[in-house]
């Protein structure tokens, strides 16, 4: 049993060592002195207030790679996150600042707002591939374009125009009522530990994010629809025979990851009580990354966001420090994706071997059959 | 004579199993070395290690008396051995040749292909081996026997001198497994050497002229072929006598389970596949479609199963029209369905046994429900299943993958059967059983008939056809040409059917009869 959980562990071990050998390389190449380096991101990580950060930067991702995970257990590539949340995050945004609603109804319609949007924007990309037969990846790319330098660029420019009056952190949409703005939790965290300084609050959204994988893992184990999900990304063929229609998974299966996906501009939206000019881009392609190093799994996946979450706030420490360029943090994010497919590819080799020469010594010990029970 | 392959000790461990345990196996250069035995015995695994798909944990292997690793299929193809898979690996847009050349193209100074070059060459194995086949044929158009022999020619033409055959016979009709029968003699007298895997006796006592019997993972015997007979051979593979297809009493009963009338789909250019078919199945009856593969059996199984549109005609399952429901409704209504392949429509590969039991009927018990799974329902069910099926694994949380071949059809077959179905869609149930294992699905089949169970059965093995089925109808091009008796047709004749060499005039004369 041991043995196992030290098999087990070795893959996310492995990798993590690997990382580091290579990224020590990189930054000695570029002058830099890896361990003052690590010794920077890691003092700032013991901080509680750092850790406020990584948290409130890992739950968007965490959002987006449960998004991204629930296409790839379909075999679908869906590129298009990024579109479907900013897009969910300007409809929701724009939906709550129109409405004055007591918290308990106004925090909930902002959020089906968004999940609807990005369902229904992810939605697009599904009907198109079953009744047109359009490529996932290039269609949800096309609406990414649509989303981000067609609605959201035209906007900007007209609220520019409109609102020549206020300054940039005016812009946007009208801000939301604060009866529509997810609380933060401080209190919750600090149960545990000191009072959270430097005005720094964390994201309620957590637990939303809690959920949702609580929620990714239910479905995959015990509901009939996540079967048919993953039968249909393992074999359409034999799923299709099994009963599983195809076409009609195709559209729910990138509905549901645009509804997830739709939650990650809420974590800004509390923070900005409104649709920013510029709002935070790229989580939907890093949830992409994470999802893969996570390997879709619900529970590998919270590790993956929490690494990544990491590794951006470090980027910024160490641009303060000037121990080392922030560029450093891509390189090691890219470098841990590697090296984790060859740790995974590696380990489970070694269990396979490892696995077999149990059964050979157990059945060394009993009757020479040729299957064990 | 002289050992041209000498394996000894050949061990190979998986996950709580011992696919080969300390395997001799001694081939003569110039013969055609047969290897029988059970699901599960270790054949195909013994195969792949000689042709270094898998690697042994243990064991020598020597070829023309030295001593060889094969760390690839490269490096089994540069020793002379080649291997023709199960499942055919070949491109449906190319020719003949461009398949043969296809990865050890000859290249002219500037990177093009020497087709010509091909070509000749192509002529000379041709000529050196006696097979015939013409090199610009489109494989699309190609029958199953004939794509065969494009994947031997490709192993030839790669300078193969050891040829390994896993399951050959298993997806060809009588007339191509004599054909394909001459194509070895031919090979034989050409200097090559052969091995296969086969689990019909008689086929492996017609063409052999050595017999190696695993059991288990071990080596049991290796017989010279002359004096053996099928029942010494099952004796010494599974300890038990050989089981003959008979269903004995009738058991149809005057209820229509399965009703097709009229109906024609046609493919994506718009011909028709099947056209005008007529049938009607009764409870308890076995009703048998033989054919050459590809004239339109596999497509009437799509259309009642719901995977193929029906462009004209109706569907009645138990006097429901079923023509426009969707594939799960009518699995829900009863439909139990053996694919063809197993690979292909049957399992979810990677995924564990008990989920593989679980597909096609997890919206029912005691698999699941509308909305949930119930893990615990489908886990014991599972266990059932692989109890009554004797399905051979260590546990149900193996990937499906990791089963022998027979034994991944043991399991589709337990999933289907104990569905509690009313119409049983089979397409070749025993495809790659073993002979003992055949007996049992044999056996389930007959005692759900008996209980009521309608099947429409497709089989390219006409012992079975002719034994199981209480009707019999031959499928060509599309077509119904012709219904038969059981009673009074023989392998020789139904093959003249399928082939067109004879006719009926009125095959569907008695479908329009209308039973209630
Ligand atoms: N990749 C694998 N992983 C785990 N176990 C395996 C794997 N391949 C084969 N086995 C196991 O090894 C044993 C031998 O399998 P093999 O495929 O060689 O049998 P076979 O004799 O070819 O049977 P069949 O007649 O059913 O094709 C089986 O018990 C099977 O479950
Ligand atoms: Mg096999």
């Amino acid at each position: 049993m041991m043995r196992r959980l030290l098999l087990a562990s070795a893959a996310p071990v492995g990798a993590f060592a690997l990382t580091l050998v290579i990224s020590s390389i990189t930054l000695w190449a570029f002058g830099s002195n890896p361990f003052s380096a690590y010794g920077d991101m890691l003092s700032h990580a013991a901080k509680l207030e750092t850790q406020v950060d990584i948290l409130n930067r890992a739950t968007p991702l965490y959002l987006s790679a449960v998004a991204a995970a629930i296409g790839f257990r379909m075999n679908l590539f869906n590129i298009g996150v990024e579109g479907q949340y900013l897009f969910a995050f300007l409809i929701a945004a724009q939906v709550g600042s129109m409405l004055a609603l007591p918290q308990l109804l106004h925090i909930p319609l902002i959020m089906i707002t968004a999940m609807a949007v990005g369902g229904a924007y992810a939605g697009i990309a599904g009907i198109l591939k079953v009744t047109r037969g359009v490529n996932e990846v290039i269609s949800t790319i096309m609406l990414n374009a649509i989303a981000i330098s067609g609605v959201i660029a035209w906007l900007q420019q007209r609220w520019q125009a409109d609102q020549a009056q206020f300054t940039s952190t005016t812009l946007g949409t009208n801000p939301i009522d604060e009866s529509g703005l997810f609380p933060h939790i401080n209190g919750l965290l600090e149960i545990f530990t000191r009072d959270i300084a430097q005005g720094k609050e964390l994201t309620g959204l957590l637990l939303v994010a809690i959920a949702v994988g609580l929620g990714y893992h239910f479905l995959l184990t015990r509901m009939r629809f996540g079967f048919d999900l993953r039968a249909s990304g393992l074999n359409p063929f034999a799923a299709r025979a099994g009963g599983i229609p195809p076409k009609r998974m195709v559209v729910a299966a990138m509905f549901l990851s645009g509804a997830i996906a739709g939650l990650i501009g809420m974590v800004e939206l509390a923070d900005t009580a409104k649709f920013p000019p510029d709002p935070i881009k790229g989580l939907g392609f890093a949830g992409i990354a994470v999802a893969l190093l996570g390997r879709n799994n619900p529970f590998a996946m919270v590790l993956s966001a929490l690494l990544f979450a990491f590794l951006d706030i470090s980027a910024g420490i160490l641009q303060n420090t000037e121990a080392a360029t922030k560029e450093i943090v891509n390189i090691m994010q890219g470098i841990v994706l590697l090296a984790a497919v060859i740790a995974y590819g590696v380990s489970k080799r070694v269990q396979e071997r490892e696995e077999a020469r149990f059964t050979a010594e157990a059945l060394a010990e009993t009757e020479p059959s040729g299957v064990t029970s | 004579m002289s050992a041209v392959i000498e394996l000894t000790g050949i061990t190979k461990r998986f996950p709580g199993v011992v696919a080969n345990d300390e395997v001799n196996l001694t081939v003569e250069r110039g013969e055609i070395h047969a290897i029988c035995g059970e699901n599960g015995a270790g054949k195909s695994t013994l195969m792949k290690i000689l042709y270094g798909m898998q690697q042994a944990d243990e064991g020598t292997m020597k070829v023309d008396g030295e001593v060889v690793t094969f760390n690839s299929p490269n490096d089994a193809i540069d020793a002379g051995i080649g291997m023709v898979h199960q499942h055919f690996m070949l491109a449906d847009q190319l020719t003949v040749l461009e398949n043969v050349v296809l990865g050890a193209e000859p290249v002219r100074v500037g990177g093009a292909i020497d087709f010509k070059e091909a070509k000749a060459h192509l002529a000379e194995v041709g000529a050196d081996y006696g097979l015939t086949i013409d090199p610009d044929d489109m494989v699309e158009t190609l029958e199953v026997g004939e794509r065969q022999r494009v994947e031997i020619i490709k192993v030839l033409y790669r300078g193969a001198q050891i040829l390994i055959l896993d399951e050959p016979t298993a997806v060809l009709v009588p007339q191509e497994v004599e054909a394909l029968f001459d194509n070895m003699r031919e090979l034989k007298a050409g200097g090559a050497t052969i091995l296969f895997i086969d689990h019909k006796l008689d086929e492996v006592l017609e063409i052999s002229d050595s017999i190696t019997i695993l059991r288990q993972g071990k080596t049991v015997a290796t017989l010279k072929n002359d004096g053996v007979t099928a029942h010494d051979l099952a004796e010494l593979m599974v300890g038990s006598e050989l089981p003959s297809p008979e269903t004995g009493e009738s058991t149809v009963t005057d209820h229509v389970a399965l009703s097709v009338r009229d109906v024609t789909v046609v493919d994506d250019d718009g011909r028709s596949v099947i056209e005008n078919i007529n049938l009607t199945i009764h409870k308890g009856e076995i009703l048998g479609i033989a054919g050459v593969e590809g004239n339109g059996q596999a497509e009437l199984v799509d259309a009642i199963i719901g995977t193929a549109a029906i462009s004209h005609g109706i569907v009645e399952l138990l006097g429901t029209d079923i023509t426009s429901m969707s594939v799960r409704k009518r699995r829900e209504s009863g439909i139990a369905y053996v694919p063809e392949d197993r690979h292909h429509e049957g399992l979810m590969l990677q995924a564990p046994l008990w989920e593989n039991a679980a597909l096609g009927h997890q919206t029912q018990k005691p698999y699941g429900s509308k909305w949930f799974m119930n893990r615990d329902g489908a886990r014991a069910q599972t266990e059932l299943i692989r109890e009554q099926f004797d399905v051979r694994t260590p546990n149900i949380d193996v990937a499906a993958h990791a089963l022998s071949g027979g034994n991944q059809q043991k399991l589709i077959i337990g999933r289907e059967l104990t569905s509690d179905p009313s119409l049983l869609l089979a397409a070749h149930p025993t495809r790659g059983i073993d002979v003992g294992a055949q007996a049992a699905v044999w056996e389930q089949i007959r005692d759900a008939r008996a209980a009521g169970l309608a099947t429409l059965l497709i089989s390219a093995d006409l012992d079975e056809l002719i034994g199981l089925s209480d009707t019999i109808v031959v499928m060509l091009r599309g077509r119904m040409v012709a219904r038969l008796a059981p009673s009074d047709v023989t392998p020789r004749d139904l093959g003249a059917y399928m082939t067109g060499a004879a006719s009926q005039d009125e095959p569907n004369h008695d479908q329009r009869r209308v039973v209630q």
